[in-house]
Order: structure tokens, then sequence, then C-alpha cells
């Protein structure tokens, strides 16, 4: 098994996190830079060209659209907003199982968010992601019997991996309620 | 596969509590179920409910289409002898027997001569690579050769069901690893289905399918089957 850093993973996500957010509400690029930083960058903060790239690529598949143009001292500014076919795309990577792998709690924690700020059903989305660790790990146990053993060693690191995932899935599920009044007072 | 256990919509409390609210589960023959979900949740409720060890305050059990809920005591004893069998976490077996004695002591219930009981208990001992320990009494093993003999005990009768309440939640990984593997193993040689209740997912992995007990409700989660 390849496991990925969590910084691939995430960047794999980013502009589907911007889509979230502009769910949410319409934004500004600074605007949104500074509510991702906030919630989901605090020790990786996105650089402003990484921000704007991704907004121009969210233009260009008409995910996103300028709401309105605001003339500044500098630059004029763009409020962008999520359009239909925006809406349908958080939808659906919201309710797709993530490949279950280490390191993965990034991305888990960012559609546990994005699903409570859109009052999305997060609890089954934590039910969809436990469901298919689940399944993984009965596959792995079934390869381990079989198995010489190192091949019994190799199934049982990743088995521990994905232990440790459920066991935060299990936590996150028990503190749902919380994290969402917390998520929803700072709008 | 055929249904061969089923709770519908089971309530049951204990005192002001309620620990299973309209539970509902069905187990096909030979079907190995793991049973998850926290502490307090009601999965070890809603096995004993399954097993008639606990009668529910309402709702059905139904064991090949009989209701178990309705049957009298003696017949539900009987049922659990012949047709199930159990493992528990611990303190299951009697410690002033061997090893051997306690495993042919089913066998024994259902008055199978001394000698013919304690050969099958033999043999379900070398499945369970525990010929070592027949002659010892339990006080004298260690935690995992004590759950070998007791899955041994459990399936010397070749029982339709077994129930496993946290089998493995005194063992260390490797002893765990070795009882699942064994248990799972014989059940399906034995054509057995297993009822495991754990809240250990690499003990919940040996399973054919995993549900869910959360506040006294049992969720599949493919989301197939709820209630």
């Amino acid at each position: 098994m390849v496991y990925t850093p969590w910084c691939t993973v995430l960047g794999m996500s980013i502009g589907q996190t911007f889509l979230g957010l502009l769910e949410s509400s319409p934004r500004h690029g600074y605007d949104l830079k500074r509510a991702y930083d906030e919630r989901f960058g605090r020790t990786r903060p996105l650089p402003y060209g990484q921000v704007y790239a991704t907004l121009s690529r969210l233009l260009k598949s008409g995910l996103v659209e300028v709401d309105s143009v605001e003339p500044g001292e500098g630059p004029e500014r763009k409020r962008y907003a999520i359009t239909e076919a925006g809406v349908t795309d958080v939808d659906r990577w919201l309710s797709q199982a993530e490949k279950p792998e280490p390191y993965l709690q990034s991305v888990l924690y960012t559609k546990v968010v994005l699903a409570l700020l859109t009052d999305r059903p997060a609890a089954d989305l934590l039910d969809t992601q436990t469901a298919e660790h689940l399944r993984l790990m009965r596959e792995l146990t079934r390869r381990k019997d079989g198995g010489d053993l190192a091949e019994q060693l190799i199934c049982d690191h990743a088995l521990f991996h994905l232990e440790a995932d459920l066991r935060w899935l299990e936590l996150t599920a028990a503190r749902l309620d919380e994290l969402a009044r917390e998520v929803r007072s700072h709008g | 596969m055929a249904e061969l256990l089923v709770a519908d919509g089971l309530n049951k409390a204990f005192g002001p509590t309620p620990a299973l609210d309209g539970a509902s589960i069905s187990i096909d023959a030979g079907e190995i179920v793991a049973v998850m979900g926290p502490s307090g949740s009601g999965k070890s409720t809603l096995l004993h409910c399954l097993a008639g060890i606990v009668r529910p305050d309402s709702g059905q059990v139904r064991y090949e289409g009989r209701e178990v809920t309705a049957m009298p005591d003696r017949e539900r004893s009987a049922l659990r002898r012949r047709q199930f069998g159990f493992v528990f976490q611990f303190g299951q077996l009697v410690p002033e027997l061997t090893c051997l004695e306690n495993v042919a002591l089913p066998l024994r219930m259902e008055r199978v001569r001394r000698r013919a009981a304690e050969q099958r208990a033999m043999e379900w001992l070398e499945r369970l690579e525990v010929t070592d320990v027949a002659g010892k009494r339990p006080g004298e093993v260690s935690g995992g050769q004590g759950q070998r003999v007791a899955v041994a005990r459990a399936l010397v009768t070749n029982p339709r069901v077994i129930f496993a309440d946290e089998p493995t939640g005194a063992l260390d990984s490797l002893n765990g690893e070795r009882v699942m593997r064994l248990l799972t193993q014989s059940a399906r040689e034995s054509h057995a289905a297993v009822v495991l209740v754990t809240h250990e997912a690499r003990v919940a992995s040996y399973s054919d399918r995993e549900v869910v007990v959360r506040d006294g409700r049992v969720r599949d989660l493919t989301g197939a089957r709820r209630g």
C-alpha cells in the first residue's frame, strides 16, 4: 500500500472545499482564503496564487460564477458564488466515501464541517465512511488468512491504521452535536 | 441463504433506562454478523434477547420461524442447550472441572455417555489447538487457552448459532486473533451462524457483515436495513 501524505490528499480537494465554503455564502477571493485558512489551513495557510488559480479553474468549469464586481482602489473586487453545477459537485464529493488511507482525517474533518455548514446529514457521511473502512478491513483480514507471515504483517499494519481512523470516526460521531454548535456559531 | 434468527422491533428497559428501542435484525443460516457499538448502546442486551436469555418488554424473536419470545422457559432452555452455543469474555468455565470435562459438559447435560462425550470433546480441543490443557483446570491455563476451550465447549453440540459476547475482550492482540481465526473457521466448517458482539473493529473484520447498535436501535451501515 502506498501512503499519501495528508497535504497531497488535501491539495486534491481544495477546489471542492472552496465550493463548499461558497455554498454557505458568496465571498470575495480574499474572504475565501481567510475562511479556508481559519477552518482548514491553520498550520498551512494557502498562498494567494493558489487561491486565484483554483478560482479561475472553477470559473472555467462553470462550478462558480462572478456574483458582483466592486470597484476598489486597486484592481476590481470580484465576489464569487457557487452555481447549480457547483452544488451538484459538492453533493457528489460529500456523499462519496474516500478511499480508506491513513492520514486522511484532514479530508474527513473538512467534509464533516462542510456537511454541517451546508445542513447536510453529517452523521450519514460518517456512517458511509465507517462502512467503507470496515469493508476494507474485512478484505485485509481475509487476505491475511491465506497469506504468509510477511503478508500478514503488511495487512496488520494497514489494519491498525484503519482501526485508528475508525476510532476517530466514532469519536467524531459522538461529538457531532457539539461540533455542529461550534461550526454554526462561527458562521 | 435462509433467515435463521430474526428480531423484530425489540424494546427492553432496565428500570427507567431503555436498553433497546425498537431494535430489529435478521441473521441468515451460516452467516457471521458482528454487532458493534459504543459501551451502553444495547448490543449485549440485543444478544441476550436473541439468545432467549432475556425476554424483551415487547417485540418478537423468531428462530426458524418459531417465536422464541412466546416459548415457555423450559422450551427456551432446551433451545439454548441444543441449538445455541455461547462464548463470553471470561468466567464461563466451571473451575472445579478439567478443561476436557468442561467441553464435554453440554453433551453430558444431554445425557450423552461420559466416554462418548469426552471423545467428542477431545476432537474439539484438537481443532482449537488446546489438547495439551485437556487435564488441567481453568485456573491453570492462560487466558487465550481458556478462551479456546470455551469456544470448543460452545461448538461441541454442533449448534446452529454461536453467540459470542466480546470473546477476545480480555486477551492481547495475538491471542485474540488466534481465538477469532479458530472460532470463525470452526463455525464456517460447521455451518453455524455467529452473532459476534464487539467494540473492536479488528475483531469485527472476521465477520461477513457488521451492524451498529446506537441508542438501542440497529443500524445497518450500508443503509439497506435499519430499525
